[in-house]
């Protein structure tokens, strides 16, 4: 075989690959949220905690306010920009936490059910159906109540909101699969049952749980937020989103810039998120998937 | 033959047990398989074929089917007492298996080149960077064009004929003394079918490995096979070299089944068939179970089963029929 043959199974190379990214989302994600969360402290032209009273309740900078305060300033004078800047690190910790906490629950769950099937099976699904039954804010109620709201029981919360659409979508994956041909091959070919469940069926069903992750990625910010909003999230002073629009609730005829602003935050994060989320999942459709 | 046989079958059941009633999918087979040999075993759907097959590696459904009764001996060691660990041993290494359907039998995750070193990493050692070469030489025993570029293109890059011979790479990459093919070419058009029978048959050449193939394919038997052994409704109804079998079928079902296939020469005239349909597999059957369908058949037929006997003075032909017992 001489050199100049192409390969035509060769991959195409990352670069390539990347080109076909959808921009919009990811640039809108990047500057609401990924580089606030981890780069606050050096973007942020204020600090997010101290009060002045002296410029309480500036207008944003289009609406009679100055660059100083770009959106704005709350009640007792703090830099909106610089508490949305802020909030978004405990926005992407909740969030990201909790989704890896339902994940690494779900996907286990799911996996094992749907191989071992018995007993366990419909022990799991009775689970799943009861936390789908369970309304996530009593749960977070609940919690509040008898842990006291904190970071911890946040992502519980969100955790455990999630982990039950996971293990309910694994499993139903993993009961086509370990009928398919492949894994009978594998078995033939002398391979163990946590080899076949680990290295043949999970590699197959990581598409569908990527998907549903960054589909989850909004509802978690959602969850996240409203409970901040209801005073059971993340206590203050921490600039978690959902305060910082729950802080402006009683001047939102007079003030609105100051809810305006973290829910456009919330808005353009979940909203940039759905669509990566839509946009992976007809990257990698199961139904376009040979099985 | 003077040797021991490499594969030797005594007296195996498995029975199924469901809501329905309970049944032998594979009720008291006895066949054995020499090194370097094939058997086809023939049957049509249902008749017990694949529930052989994967009874021999004993990978059958769990809860629903259980081995009642016999022994697998495989150079002279009886599979069924082997520990669940010491049976994954012998799956791969000694007997491996090449399965019906090709799109679903590789998995889709995973390049070609992948899925042939796994199954040499969990019977082989050596260096894992060898593994790449070790799979390109798999690749160009089956006939693969460019191994090099194809050990690294996934399932759905390669068509039905490459697939198979992918799994077939995979199946002999551990040297088996025995390839259980189960209808490996029934999803394959006929002109890559004879490219592939042909690969068998140079492949068991040059390795002396045995092969089972199971196949509802009369055409394939008589192209492959040194033996052949007929099922019915679970049970073998006769046995014994290819050329006998074709010559002289002792069985009517051997019979109808041979005069089913289409003649290349000669005049043909409408092809026969075989009226009506197997029994449901839970049905009570008393006498002989292709009785009904059977043009010679008396009363005894439905009333007892016939035991197997030999049809000729060799002693290699075999069949399960009374008109046979009182030859």
């Amino acid at each position: 075989m001489g050199e100049t043959t192409v390969n035509p199974f060769a991959k195409p190379s990352l670069w390539r690959r990347a080109r076909e990214l959808p921009l919009v989302p990811i640039t809108v994600l990047l500057i609401v949220f990924i580089i606030p969360a981890f780069f606050a402290d050096f973007i942020a032209p204020h600090d997010p905690y101290t009060p002045n009273l002296r410029s309480r309740l500036q207008p944003p900078v289009f609406f009679g306010g100055t660059w100083e305060f770009a959106l704005g300033t709350d009640r007792l004078g703090r830099d909106i920009l610089s508490r949305i800047l802020h909030g978004a690190w405990y926005v992407l910790a909740v969030s990201m936490i909790g989704i890896a906490v339902g994940v690494v629950v779900g996907t286990t769950l799911g996996l094992v059910a749907g191989y071992v099937r018995g007993w366990f099976d419909g022990l799991v699904m009775r689970l799943v159906d009861i936390s789908l039954a369970l309304p996530a804010m009593l749960l977070a109620l609940a919690l509040a109540a008898a842990l006291g709201a904190s970071f911890l029981s946040v992502v519980i919360v969100v955790g455990f909101a999630l982990w039950a659409y996971f293990a309910r979508q694994v499993r139903a994956e993993v009961l086509l699969l370990r009928n398919s041909d492949f894994v009978a091959r594998s078995m033939v070919a002398g391979a163990s049952h946590t080899r076949i469940l680990f290295r043949h069926i999970l590699p197959n069903v990581t598409n569908t749980i990527v998907v549903l992750a960054t589909l989850q990625v909004g509802i978690a910010i959602m969850l996240d937020a409203s409970l901040s909003f209801l005073g059971i999230g993340i206590p203050r002073p921490t600039p978690t989103w959902g305060l910082l629009v729950s802080d402006g609730r009683d001047f939102i005829a007079t003030d609105w810039w100051i809810s305006f602003f973290p829910g456009l935050a919330i808005l353009l994060t979940v909203l940039s998120a759905n669509m990566l989320g839509d946009w992976l999942r007809d990257k990698l459709d199961p139904r376009q998937r040979q099985i | 033959m003077t040797d021991a046989p490499l594969l030797e079958v005594k007296d195996l059941k498995v029975e199924i047990s469901t809501k329905a009633g309970s049944f032998f999918p594979v009720n008291g087979h006895n066949f054995t398989v020499n090194a370097g040999e094939t058997l086809g075993i023939v049957g049509e759907s249902g008749s017990g074929k694949s529930m052989t097959a994967m009874s021999l590696v004993r990978l059958l459904p769990k809860h629903a089917a259980h081995i009642r009764s016999g022994s697998i001996k495989l150079n002279g060691r009886d599979l069924l007492t082997l520990s669940d660990k010491e049976m994954r041993r012998v799956r791969g290494s000694e007997i491996a298996m090449i399965l019906q359907d090709p799109q679903t039998s590789l998995n889709p995750a995973f390049t070609v080149g992948d899925q042939i070193s796994e199954a040499l990493s969990l019977h082989t050692t050596g260096p894992r960077r060898t593994l790449r070469d070790r799979a390109i030489d798999a690749l160009r025993k089956v006939k693969v064009a460019a191994p090099e570029h194809r050990v690294d293109a996934y399932p759905s890059e390669l068509s039905g004929g490459m697939r198979q011979r992918v799994v077939g790479a995979i199946a002999i990459s551990c040297q088996p003394k025995i390839i259980i093919a189960d209808e490996p070419t029934t999803s394959l058009d006929v002109t890559v079918q004879a490219q592939y029978l042909k690969l068998l048959r140079e492949l068991q050449e040059d390795t002396g490995m045995a092969i089972l193939f199971i196949t509802h394919d009369f055409g394939i038997v008589a192209n492959l096979c040194h033996r052949i052994v007929v099922m019915y409704f679970g049970r073998i109804v006769e046995s014994g070299p290819v050329d006998k079998i074709f010559a002289s079928p002792a069985h009517p079902y051997t019979e109808a089944l041979i005069a089913a296939v289409p003649k290349l020469h000669g005049q043909q005239g409408r092809l026969r068939t075989i009226e009506g349909l197997p029994p449901s597999p839970t049905e009570q059957i008393t006498g002989c179970p292709f009785a009904p369908r059977c043009e010679h058949a008396d009363a005894r037929c439905f009333a007892e089963l016939p035991p197997t006997v030999d049809a000729d003075s060799d002693g290699d032909h075999a069949a399960s029929c009374w008109r046979v017992v009182d030859r």
